[in-house]
């Protein structure tokens, strides 16, 4: 079956593919948007407790998500994956020492002996919910501004700063996609604390919170689309690699299912938004998590697609990165698309987990009734 | 190729980082299918004292399995952070055995994970059941996969370099999964994973017995435990003969490090006691030994399960031995410089249009393809892996082996005839051999990543040019940060599990 597609179907099937992945782990990282308000929304530590449980049983699909997608990237974009991770080496460390801070935070926080404390495993929750998810979107965002790389015949690549990716922090769209990222996050938690805890006090208190992260996520969303609209997009042809002015708004002209696409995501997480502080309603994370899935979809897919670079090089031009000159062979394209048949199983299962764990929702007594709770 | 102090920290960080994971995650491999066996013996029986037993080891699981994965994802990442070059020459083959993990192992330990720990009021007793046998399952799934991964870069198979490209790429993906060195690696590496479970539950139920605490918990505890331990290991046995044997065929020069075989000859012997002699250099006359301990033909054997083989030393493969068709590694290293500069000068001729030039240069490299890597290097004699790390690691991995085979065999006895509690000298040995199990794995991937030296792809990609080109200083960073972060977690990972164990059993309530 793939085996008969080009290669340059398998490599927009993969495109597809990590953009998909990339855009789930943005809807899952609600769980590091919930971290960054066991201060904000939990007023003691009993409902600290009860957010951390909320939070604690979908830490590792966020997890997961990511090292999933650095898998997929280094398996059908190998060019990709080298270039960028060798090169932009301090912002990739920095989002790696994040993570591993997360990974031991819940399960040790409130174990009697754990050495640092409650209260650092809580900041070790915080930072990774803030400054990963800023810094990811800064990495993220260099994917649209170019980074400082070159590469030579053998397609070995160099960084030409030696601020190794630091310097993307100075780059508006960069810093404002981080926020974005950020805000969108935090504003998720909420919706998904509405639907998964029964205590009236944190039910209150988040939609309190809603109000103020929800404008701050539109301001910087609107931020971010309007500068990607106007900014200018490196295109190629061939071998050539070249300016071209607007290059995502006619992306988005020349594919009018992914404006669609983004234009219903949109839509469908403001509703979210609405329904949320205005209906009362408790179903607003399914709204945004689709909505959230089809916009970061549509904005990878507008990098990847339309002859666009999806890694311009600042420091030589022709080093850029395009899904053709960065990806895997024909055959291990192939091999990988059949694996990628397991996907619609894994999801399938996952969902059927979630909701046999979630048919009830989260409080103090059931936290206090389990043997086993962070 | 990079400076040697940037390949030394890159390889310094790599080590650190996989010598942490590999302290976490013998214990979730082994550690995952004990718990399971307990809990289907508490499904079967509704015995709540299974139910007990299997919550107490389920908890020491879960702390031990978060600092594993805070190790496991900087792995992957560090294959691009600081092995970029790696990540491209041979991404097109070693990246999709670390997709398909992620695919077909994480998801379902991440996922089931929590249903394991969160679902025992949520979800019937079954459900529950099965999840804890997929967390376990999934867990070895992901070591499957790593572990092709790994005996792919132990014995390049089932690919081809594409000198458009300057990479290698598959060409054969079920070449690469049923690689024989990945198989008996595999096999290997999760029965020292069963091992080192079996270890931990023997000897923490051995402190409960020393304590006389807990007595019911540790005596059933240790019957599962002993059980699975002895059967694992006898099978770890099993498969460390199989692993030499590939060891043997692929990576000859890891085999004579391990062995300390400067001198190849026929029914040679494997060393089973020794010290090196630490004057002795390649091609010189002197003892390889100060002193050994041998037994007769067993190397002969075991290496090419013939007794009258002969077993290549150190000097055959730096120097060559015409009579037996070992090719020397000078011979090895010209060969590769033809082959590199015919790739250039295909790449040249590519970009002039000159046809002509580029189909000779093509037929110069295929010619020479298969010593590729060899052009890399200067020094015949760095073919060769540090000989007293490579020799000394293997005979401890080896020796550990054998004690844990013993130890789990009396422990089992002494348990079947309901004697454990009075052996107070066997209670205290399988105490103090949860930390050899430690040491026997640590030593068993210092033999199979340091006797892999000085290649990255055996053969194929030196270590040297697989390095990202960053500043010395930036690794230095890195390096030092991930020491002392790992260092502290892992303080704090000891300190929680030793209060857990205090705690014991009973306290129910423990968070």
């Amino acid at each position: 079956m793939f085996e008969n597609l080009s290669l340059f179907a398998l490599q927009q099937y993969w495109w597809f593919l990590v953009s998909l992945i990339g855009a789930l782990f943005v809807f899952i990282t609600f769980v590091q948007g919930g971290q960054t308000l066991l201060y904000t929304i939990a007023k003691n530590d009993a409902q600290r407790n009860v957010l951390v449980a909320s939070l604690g049983r979908k830490w590792e699909l966020s997890f997961t998500s990511l090292v999933m997608f650095g898998g997929a990237l280094f398996a059908a974009f190998p060019l990709f994956y080298s270039v960028s991770f060798g090169g932009a080496y301090y912002v990739w460390m920095a989002i790696l020492f994040c993570f591993i801070i997360q990974a031991v935070s819940y399960e040790y926080r409130k174990k009697p002996d754990n050495l640092f404390g409650t209260r650092t495993y809580e900041m070790f929750l915080f930072i990774n919910g803030s400054v990963g998810i800023i810094l990811i979107g800064i990495a993220v965002g260099t994917l649209f501004t170019g980074g400082n790389f070159v590469k030579d015949d053998m397609n070995l690549s160099s960084w030409t700063l030696k601020t190794y990716g630091l310097e993307g922090v100075l780059n508006p769209f960069n810093v404002a996609l981080g926020f974005t990222l950020f805000f969108l996050a935090r504003v998720q938690a909420e919706l998904y604390f509405l639907n998964n805890i029964a205590e009236k006090e944190i039910v209150k208190n988040t939609r309190i919170q809603l109000v103020k992260d929800a404008v701050l996520f539109v301001g910087f969303f609107v931020l971010v689309t309007v500068m990607l609209l106007f900014m200018s997009g490196f295109a190629y042809a061939g071998e050539n690699v070249f300016v071209v002015e607007y290059k995502f708004l006619a992306n988005f002209l020349a594919s009018p299912i992914l404006l669609i696409l983004f234009l219903t995501g949109t839509l469908l997480v403001l509703y979210a938004i609405f329904i949320s502080l205005f209906k009362n309603s408790t179903k607003g994370i399914w709204f945004s998590g689709v909505g959230t899935v089809f916009v970061v979809l549509s904005i990878f897919c507008l990098l990847g697609f339309n002859n666009t670079t999806i890694y311009p090089s600042l420091s030589d031009i022709s080093s850029s990165l395009t899904i053709q000159n960065s990806s895997g062979s024909h055959y291990t394209l192939t091999a990988m698309s059949y694996v990628s048949l397991g996907v619609p199983f894994v999801l399938a299962y996952i969902y059927f987990v979630w909701k046999s764990m979630d048919k009830e929702k989260v409080t103090s007594a059931e936290i206090e009734a389990d043997s086993h709770h962070y | 190729m990079e400076s040697t102090l940037l390949v030394d920290l890159s390889r310094a960080q790599f080590a650190l980082t996989a010598m942490y994971h590999w302290l976490f995650v013998p214990l979730t491999l082994g550690l995952s299918f004990i718990v399971a066996i307990m809990e289907s013996l508490y499904v079967k029986t509704g015995n709540e004292e299974w139910k007990k037993i299997t919550k107490f080891w389920m908890t020491l699981f879960a702390i031990n399995f978060a600092i594993g994965l805070a190790t496991g994802i900087i792995m992957e990442f560090e294959f691009g952070t600081n092995w970029s070059n790696y990540s491209w020459i041979v991404g097109d083959i070693f990246g999709a055995p670390l997709a398909i993990e992620g695919i077909m192992a994480f998801f379902m330990e991440s996922t089931f994970f929590a249903v394991m720990f969160f679902g025992w009021n949520k979800v019937s007793k079954k459900m529950h059941l099965l999840s804890t046998w997929l967390v376990a399952i999934g867990s070895n799934l992901s070591a499957l996969w790593i572990l092709v991964a790994n005996g792919w870069m132990q014995n390049p198979v089932g690919m081809e370099f594409n000198v458009d490209t300057a990479r290698f790429e598959m060409k054969n993906f079920w070449d690469v999964l049923f690689n024989p060195n990945a198989v008996s690696k595999f096999l290997h590496t999760i029965a020292s994973g069963y091992v080192m479970g079996a270890l931990f539950v023997i000897g923490i139920s051995a402190w409960f017995l020393l304590k006389r605490r807990e007595i019911l918990f540790a005596k059933r505890s240790m019957i599962v435990a002993a059980s699975f331990g002895l059967l694992t290991s006898l099978f770890l046995v099993f498969s460390g003969d199989e692993s030499a044997y590939q060891v043997a065929q692929n990576q000859p020069t890891k085999l004579a490090a391990m062995e300390g075989l400067y001198d190849g000859h026929s029914r040679a012997g494997i060393v089973a006691l020794g010290q090196l002699n630490p004057d002795k250099q390649i091609g010189d006359n002197q003892e390889e030994f100060l002193w050994s301990l041998e037994v007769p033909y067993a190397l002969s054997f075991l290496g090419y399960r013939n007794i009258n083989a002969f077993v290549p030393g150190m000097d055959d493969l730096v120097f060559g031995n015409e009579e037996l068709g070992i090719e020397s590694a000078q011979s090895k290293i010209e060969k590769g410089k033809v082959a590199l500069d015919a790739l250039k000068e295909y790449k040249n001729a590519k970009k002039e249009g000159n046809l002509i030039a580029a189909t000779t240069n093509l037929q110069t490299f295929r010619d020479n393809e298969c010593y590729l890597g060899y052009g890399y290097l200067d020094d015949p004699k760095s073919i060769i892996p540090p000989i007293g790390l490579t020799f000394y690691s293997f005979h401890i991995m080896v020796g550990l082996g054998g004690w844990f085979v013993a130890l789990f065999f009396f422990v089992l006895y002494f348990s079947m005839i309901g004697k454990i509690e009075d052996k107070k000298l066997l209670l205290n040995a399988a105490l103090f051999s949860i930390p050899l199990g430690y040491v026997a794995g640590e030593a068993g991937w210092i033999v199979a990543e340091v006797g892999r030296q000085p290649w990255a792809i055996q053969g194929m990609l030196p270590t040297g040019i697989a390095t990202s080109s960053v500043d010395e200083t930036a690794v230095m960073i890195t390096l030092s940060l991930f020491a002392i972060i790992f260092t502290a977690l892992l303080i704090a990972e000891i300190k929680i599990m030793l209060k857990q164990i205090k705690i014991g059993p009973q306290g129910e309530s423990h968070v």
